[in-house]
């Protein structure tokens, strides 16, 4: 033995190269079983439930009842058109944390269609005009950080932070204009007896379009970052943008129209959030959904079909927990926390992903065999 | 007249809240790490300073004022610092993503804390919203003497709580630690560049981690300083706490990761977000419009300092990267 092994640490990583598929679903399940179990000892706590009776009146609070399991679909839906909305910028390591404003003009935009326009038109071209606006207004809200990051390299999450503020006080603006009843500051319900602008049954289920399109856009983004020509720069400039200009991508070009992109969709979901499921307008439309969805964009590596399986759980998550909160006269912040929770494992077993870990011990063993 | 003092008070009572919470930033990411969990770390400190108070109020007869603070200031500034830990141990040990990793604090920080401070009442078995107006009222204590006999002057400088000075007295304490002391130099070339300090025999995870947690610990005690002075020991699950901590991390670009441009900083952004409310002949939706000034300033401060690029206002080179000693 030599005197150096001493100095050796008791703990050593090294990067891993990839892992068989199974392994690393394996790692994933474990995290969130971890996670499982802690949250429910922490429910526990707050509610002196067992456990597994916790978890069986989650899962009725998220799925107890048709008209339930359509408003966990709804969530789901909306968590993953931001989630998809935003994989693009992130994919190119650009740092869009304003998903929660993007969502907000959108909705804003929607929302003006439905009080000016929508009472006077029929209902198809409505729709459209509301769709094209709320898309265009969450680009442009994407557009101004993106214009000063390309250009003059600044910091993208704090500006895309600062637009999301801005954004909601211009929401707060437009609620004090449309306020109905006058003096609730709130909007209330937009064309409550006529429905105009809001979005048509279909095959009688209320939400059925919201999910049409939302998955219209997640298919189509999958294709986009993994087949096209433009999905593809992306990827490069996200990996290295000196790699990127030797190969003679426009960086800045690509920067500008993927943000722009990522803040349309954002805004498409601000007018299904609008039209397609509370029909008004009000600050806590985005309600923190911008940034739980960028959780779900990264820990979905921006693949729109993961992405439904992290959003769904972490919908049902909430849901579930919203309803333990009602029943035991909590507030639904429990499930703000619980999301914490989860994703905390979720984001430490990562690293038994990306590196693994060797013990002196174990080292020492193997040496003497 | 006592207009403006009047809203120079509210800029004082509003920028404390967030020079803390810059200050602790500041210090993390002098690490390299960007800490955006600072608005869930507020929350903690919060909470954590409101559960103590509350226990302890309701714990002993005649609660005594110098306990009354230590049992809050620490717990405070502990539950904070366990924030920070989640955040070191996930970025630092785990190589998780900054971002991601903040922005999940922020996540846990808003649940954990308004799920307490809505339902600690009805927990312990009282009724209403919690109130602990005791250890508030101390917090509150202005300065005996000078703030009621020097007039005007008084009213604008000595008629704070003790946190208020104490939040200044801490960012010139951070200032002179990262510019004058060995360690606080160390810890800025970690931030500059690990891998280097690595060489140089500077333990880099041990700097950061430390960093990342006692700054954590300084962001908390805003939050502290929001639930005992600024909403007078109560509760508002209203967000408003995560409103502050982004403006807290804003605050760490508008002072360019200097503690003593933080100090006015702080104050000018609190004058800018209460000035809608002195302006005479603003209606309740232009007031909106007004509201947006301090984020407003922070996007020119931030678009400005990118245009400019002086060496002295630029972030830690490192900041938002992982170090992992083999990827050199």
């Amino acid at each position: 033995m030599s005197k150096a092994k001493k100095h050796e640490p008791l703990v050593h990583i090294t990067k891993r190269g990839t892992l068989p598929l199974w392994h690393n679903l394996a790692i994933r399940a474990i995290g969130l079983a971890a996670a499982l179990v802690v949250c429910a000892i922490v429910l526990y706590a707050l509610t002196g439930l067992n456990p597994l009776k916790i978890y069986g009146a989650m899962f009725k609070g998220a799925f107890g009842s048709a008209r339930r399991v359509w408003t966990t679909i709804r969530e789901i839906m909306m968590l993953l058109c931001i989630g998809v909305g935003l994989a693009p910028a992130f994919k190119m390591r650009f740092w869009n944390i304003g998903g929660e404003g993007q969502v907000l003009v959108g909705g804003v935009a929607a929302a003006a269609c439905m009080i000016y326009l929508a009472p006077n038109m029929p209902l198809a071209p409505v729709l459209l005009i509301m769709f094209v606006l709320s898309a265009l207004a969450g680009a442009i809200w994407g557009l101004i950080p993106a214009v000063f990051k390309a250009r003059w390299n600044t910091n993208e999450t704090l500006f895309t932070l600062m637009m999301n503020y801005i954004a909601l006080q211009i929401t707060s603006f437009c609620v004090s204009k449309w306020e109905n009843p006058y003096g609730s500051n709130t909007v209330g319900i937009i064309n409550p007896t006529t429905n105009a602008g809001w979005f048509p049954s279909i095959f009688g289920q209320q939400y059925m379009l919201n999910v049409i399109i939302v998955m219209l856009i997640a298919v189509a983004m999958y294709l986009y970052l993994k087949y096209s020509k433009q999905g593809f720069e992306i990827a490069v400039v996200g990996e290295s943008t000196n790699t990127a200009r030797y190969a003679a991508i426009n960086v800045k070009r690509v920067i500008i129209r993927t943000v722009m992109i990522s803040g349309a969709i954002c805004g498409i979901a601000g007018f299904i959030a609008v039209a397609g499921a509370g029909h008004t307008i009000s600050t806590s439309t985005a309600g923190g959904r911008g940034f739980t969805a960028i959780i779900v964009a990264w820990l979905s590596k921006f693949n729109s079909f993961i992405m439904l399986g992290v959003s769904s759980l972490l919908v049902f998550l909430q849901r579930g927990a919203s309803e333990i909160a009602s029943q035991f006269d909590l507030n639904d912040f429990v499930s703000e926390m619980i999301k914490g929770m989860i994703l905390f494992f979720i984001l430490g077993s990562e690293f038994f992903i990306n590196f693994k870990v060797h013990f002196r011990t174990a080292r020492k063993e193997t040496e003497n065999k | 007249m006592s207009q403006i003092v009047s809203l120079f008070q509210a800029a004082v009572y509003f920028g404390t809240v967030i020079l803390f919470g810059a200050v602790g930033e500041i210090l993390a990411e002098k690490s390299g790490n960007l800490n955006l969990g600072v608005p869930g770390i507020m929350y903690m400190g919060g909470i954590a300073g409101l559960i103590a108070a509350f226990l302890y109020e309701n714990g002993t007869a005649n609660p005594v004022p110098a306990v009354a603070i230590l049992v809050t200031l620490a717990a405070a500034f502990v539950m904070s610092m366990i924030g920070g830990l989640i955040y070191s141990v996930l970025t630092i040990t785990l190589r998780a993503n900054q971002n991601v990793t903040g922005l999940t604090l922020t996540i846990f920080g808003s649940g954990f804390a308004n799920l307490f401070g809505g339902n600690l009442n009805k927990m312990a078995g009282g009724a209403g919203q919690i109130s602990v107006a005791f250890t508030s009222g101390v917090y509150r204590t202005k300065i005996p003497f000078l703030s009621d006999s020097t007039g005007v002057f008084g009213e604008m400088f000595f008629f704070y709580g003790f946190l208020a000075y104490v939040a200044i007295i801490v960012a010139l304490a951070v200032k002179w630690f990262l510019n004058r002391t060995s360690v606080g130099l160390n810890l800025r070339a970690v931030g500059e560049n690990p891998a280097t300090a690595d060489a140089a025999g500077i333990n880099v995870t041990k700097y950061k981690y430390v960093a990342t947690c006692v700054g954590a610990g300084i962001s908390g005690l805003g939050g502290l300083y929001y639930t005992m002075d600024y909403i007078k020991g109560t509760w508002a699950t209203d967000g408003s706490i995560e409103k502050l901590g982004w403006l807290a991390v804003a605050l760490v670009i508008f002072a360019t990761w200097k503690p003593n441009r933080a100090i006015w900083g702080a104050y000018l952004f609190g004058l800018l977000s209460w000035v809608y409310y002195y302006l005479p002949g603003l209606t309740r939706s232009s007031q909106e419009i007004f509201k947006m000034l301090p984020y407003v300033v922070t996007l020119l401060v931030l678009i400005v300092v990118s245009l400019r690029r002086s060496k002295e206002s630029q972030p830690p080179a490192s900041l938002g990267l992982a170090y992992f000693r083999e990827d050199r």
